[in-house]
């Protein structure tokens, strides 16, 4: 069936800019917040391209080692704290989860727009901190280099992350209080789509951990401006501490990063199996899981940092367990697939992706949490290929997934599926050229934040730089197509995959209202078999 | 829309319990208990805390969400005393090292 | 791409709303749109708040941690730094907020029980009035800490034995007195606008959920310092410098 119009919509009530720069809208603010992440997504990746060059040879031969150094801690801050963080949660969650508990809006929507405005300031700071000379501390801010040595821009940008900490926090104070108070009447926990679950698993980092990095960074701050004596030894501070509280917050980090992925491909495997997840409850529960032991587990950071022998063989057992809820997920997503009618479409080629690099990312990381192996390979390449593997190949291809899945939701029109198809293998092959090098340059001892390495390595170094390129490309064309596709794709319908959920009932792009009439839920919103099949299995 | 609402006489009970909490905390402060003044001062000022979230914040009459979320709350900090107190209390038990 | 509908088409059933727990009640003029009524309304801003308050006791957590390793590495420094520090105006300042506690309380329920506003009005500036008067307290004390140059930094100056422990103690007491004080400012510039609401006859037994969340956050600080007082006022009263 050909669609040929569209109605009045969330896009086209109001065009001023002040119609964006003050609306409540969960839907215009969530679009406020995909291009402000682009922007310092495209930021980041300048860093990263900057460094990636630097070490194609041995030497620190196109920038000196103190510019180096400030690359790859912008390079940190950027993308963790202004891009991985709010990637999928502000803006597939924020103009998702009201539409999928059958909401007209977020519980506070004053709040949610006030949130993209301290985002937005806090990312100045970080911009200005860059500008004006940059950091050199690793996004680490580790003290007392922190604290007293370091000559760069530390306060400006720790100013930075403390504000836009206050953004995450209220995002996640909406989504909770949201998904309590705001779901339709019928819409019962257990029939909740799973990237709902995510979110609130999400949302609860959100809340219980970064006031904890807010409060750090802000001592920080404090303690180069006003020489109190927290962190700093010579003060009599300790630096150790420092690095606890850093991690109280950073480790659950890593899961406000994968935990709302992993929300997006059980969408995904779910729409374009044609199946319902295989043990709904596991996966719904799993998050909860991993949101919660990640924050038994921070410890493992600190293992060759002075943390006692006894608190490191703590860590380490708790950080095995997280492993467990991790698993499930990718478990049961298989299970799913297993005999489901694949269609092969764009987001369930990301998703295939997410699956894979998250495994080699979860499974290196229990490498890291045995203490013995990490002494060996701790802050070395090693870690750099670990964790990318679960923040670049498993949070970032799960926001494109998304992005591609809901890009005909959010915008009304679909995209060039051969186009897509292309970028999702260019973003695949490139990731895995960039980063498994990486995995053994590290295991072979070169250690990260240098700006010259031992010119045995090189070769390892060279198809790294190889690879990002590749994957920098991959990047690029989405964003062309997208953009393409605003007023030249064809028009997307209702529920262009055939998919299941309340967000494919309404219109494309969605009413302002979300919906004309309260929708009352009679069965769970992601069922794609009637209910008595799955009460059988599969 | 309706709220509990609780005797204006209740409210008194809990802040003369408030001042009273006070006036002993200060008192047994000035005793040298060893490590039971840490307990003891501990002890009433949980107390007190109690008092004011059951009784002047309503969560004495409020949703088992609400409980949840303010136990959370206190038990996330724990999680966080806890769990690095490990690291400092056992420090130096690995014989000949610091660690 | 697409697949021409799909094999289990069973939409959810989009209707509207029947008489339930969330349907409309007579509409009032403080419903906001995205509501169905003003219990969902209230319930949502009073689980805003305690999320809220939530990070809150995190944010004072990182500190609460500090003082924990700090005091645990050096207690008799501590001790000796703690005696320093005014118990008079301490205890003062506490019954002073606990007194405003009950001020707040009471305004509360004023405005539950549908008082005049000049009784809901009494009790907020009643508890301003002693909000304020903390923060006097707070800064004669702190004007004494300078005048003594127990102010952490260069200047620091320290007749005792654990002169750098004290120094950290203080570092503390500005860190987290400070933090508290901020939060104080903050609890009085919002009840003054709730102050002003309530001029406004904006508060009744349909409608009282911003003084009551307010008040959620004036008991909160107050918690706050519940603790704090004894952590840093009280530890020292026994002790006999060696
Ligand atoms: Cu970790």
């Amino acid at each position: 069936m050909e669609i040929t119009t569209v109605g009045l919509n969330y896009l086209n009530n109001g065009y001023g800019l002040k119609s964006w720069l003050l609306t409540k809208d969960h839907k215009r603010i969530a679009i406020l917040y995909l291009l402000s992440i682009t922007g310092f997504f495209f930021l980041g990746g300048f860093f990263a391209l900057l460094i990636r060059l630097e070490l194609l040879t041995p030497a620190a031969d196109m920038v000196q080692p103190d510019t180096y150094n400030k690359l790859f801690t912008m390079h940190g801050i950027v993308m963790v704290f202004f891009f991985l963080i709010p990637s999928i949660p502000a803006t597939l969650g924020n103009f998702l989860l009201p539409i999928m508990v059958g909401a007209k809006d977020l519980a506070f929507p004053r709040i949610n727009l006030l949130s993209w405005y301290i985002y937005v300031l806090g990312g100045a700071f970080t911009v200005v901190a860059a500008a004006t000379g940059g950091v050199d501390t690793g996004w680490t801010f580790y003290a007392p280099y922190s604290t007293s040595a370091s000559n760069s821009h530390v306060i400006t940008a720790g100013l930075g992350i403390f504000i836009t900490g206050f953004s995450s926090i209220l995002t996640g104070l909406n989504f909770i209080v949201t998904t309590h108070r705001m779901r339709a009447p019928g819409l019962t926990w257990f029939r909740l789509p799973l990237f709902v679950w995510s979110m609130y698993a999400t949302s609860l980092i959100m809340i219980l951990g970064t006031p904890v990095i807010a409060i750090t960074v802000l001592l920080v701050a404090v303690e180069r401006g006003l020489h109190l004596g927290i962190f700093d030894p010579a003060l009599g501070g300790d630096p150790i501490l420092f690095q606890h509280l850093f991690w109280f917050y950073s480790h659950p980090a890593v899961y406000i990063m994968i935990l709302p992925a992993m929300g997006v491909i059980s969408e995904i495997v779910q729409a374009f199996t044609r199946k319902n997840i295989f043990g709904y409850a596991f996966v719904a529960f799993s998050s909860l899981a991993i949101a919660i032991v990640g924050f038994l587990v921070w410890g493992h950071h600190l293992f060759v940092a002075g943390q006692s022998t006894y608190a490191g063989l703590i860590f380490s057992i708790l950080s095995f367990f997280v492993a467990i809820p991790s698993a499930v997920k990718v478990f049961n997503w298989t299970a799913t697939i297993y005999k489901g009618a694949v269609s092969w479409d764009s987001p369930m080629l990301y998703a295939f992706g997410f699956i894979g690099l998250f495994t080699i990312g979860g499974l290196t990381g229990l490498f890291l949490a045995t203490m013995g192996l990490d002494i060996h390979v701790h802050d070395t390449y090693f870690i750099i290929a670990h964790f990318h593997y679960v923040m670049v190949g498993g949070a970032i291809m799960g926001y494109l997934g998304g992005l591609h899945y809901w890009w005909p939701k959010i915008t009304g029109r679909m995209y060039p599926e051969g186009w897509a198809k292309f970028a999702a293998l260019t973003v695949f092959i490139g990731f895995n050229l960039t980063f498994f090098p990486q995995f053994i340059v590290g295991y072979l001892g070169m250690p990260r934040r240098y700006a010259m390495y031992a010119p045995e390595f090189q070769v390892y170094n060279v198809l790294s730089t190889a690879g990002a390129t590749v994957l920098g490309a991959g990047y690029v064309i989405p964003m062309i197509y997208f953009i393409w596709s605003l007023k030249n794709a064809p028009l997307a319908g209702n529920d262009p995959w055939g998919a299941r959920g309340l967000e494919w009932e309404i219109p494309s792009p969605p009413p302002t209202e979300n919906f004309v009439v309260s929708p009352i839920v009679t069965e769970g919103t992601h069922q794609y078999a009637p209910s008595r099949e799955v009460g059988i299995g599969h | 829309m309706s709220g509990h609402v609780a005797p204006k006489t209740m409210y008194y009970a809990v802040f003369l319990a408030l001042l009273a909490g006070t006036g002993l905390t200060v008192a047994a402060a000035f005793f040298d208990m060893g490590a039971m003044n840490n307990v003891v001062m501990l002890a009433i000022a949980s107390i007190k805390a109690l008092l004011v979230i059951l009784f002047f914040m309503h969560v004495r009459w409020s949703t088992r969400l609400t409980w949840v979320v303010v136990a959370s709350g206190f038990f996330w900090l724990l999680i966080m005393f806890g769990l690095t107190m490990t690291d400092y209390f056992s420090r130096g038990w690995v014989e000949g090292t610091w660690r | 791409m697409a697949t021409e509908g799909n094999i289990h088409a069973r939409p959810i059933a989009i209707q509207p709303a029947p008489a339930g727990p969330y349907v409309h009640e007579a509409h009032h003029p403080w419903l906001q749109h995205h509501f169905d009524s003003m219990t969902q309304q209230a319930e949502a801003s009073t689980l805003g708040m305690w999320v809220f308050l939530v990070t809150e006791i995190m944010f004072f957590g990182g500190l609460f941690m500090a003082y924990l390793v700090y005091r645990h590495a050096s207690p008799s420094g501590f001790q000796e730094a703690s005696h320093h520090l005014n118990i008079y105006w301490g205890t003062a300042n506490t019954a002073i907020l606990i007194i405003s506690s009950l001020t707040m309380a009471l305004a509360v329920r004023s405005a539950q029980t549908s008082q005049p506003r000049g009784t809901q009005v009494l009790f907020l500036f009643l508890t301003i009035v002693l909000g304020l008067a903390f923060l006097g307290i707070k800064a004669i004390e702190y004007t004494d800490k300078f005048k003594d140059r127990i102010v952490p930094g260069p200047n620091f100056h320290w007749e005792g034995t654990h002169a750098k422990a004290a120094e950290q103690f203080y570092s503390l007491y500005f860190a987290m007195t400070g933090l508290h004080a901020l939060h104080m400012i903050i609890g009085v510039g919002i009840m003054s606008v709730i102050l002003v609401m309530a001029w406004w006859r904006i508060f009744d037994e349909e409608y009282y959920t911003p003084v009551e969340v307010a008040g959620l956050y004036w008991h909160f600080v107050d918690i706050v310092w519940i603790f704090l007082f004894p952590l840093l006022y009280l530890i020292g009263r026994h002790y006999h410098a060696g």
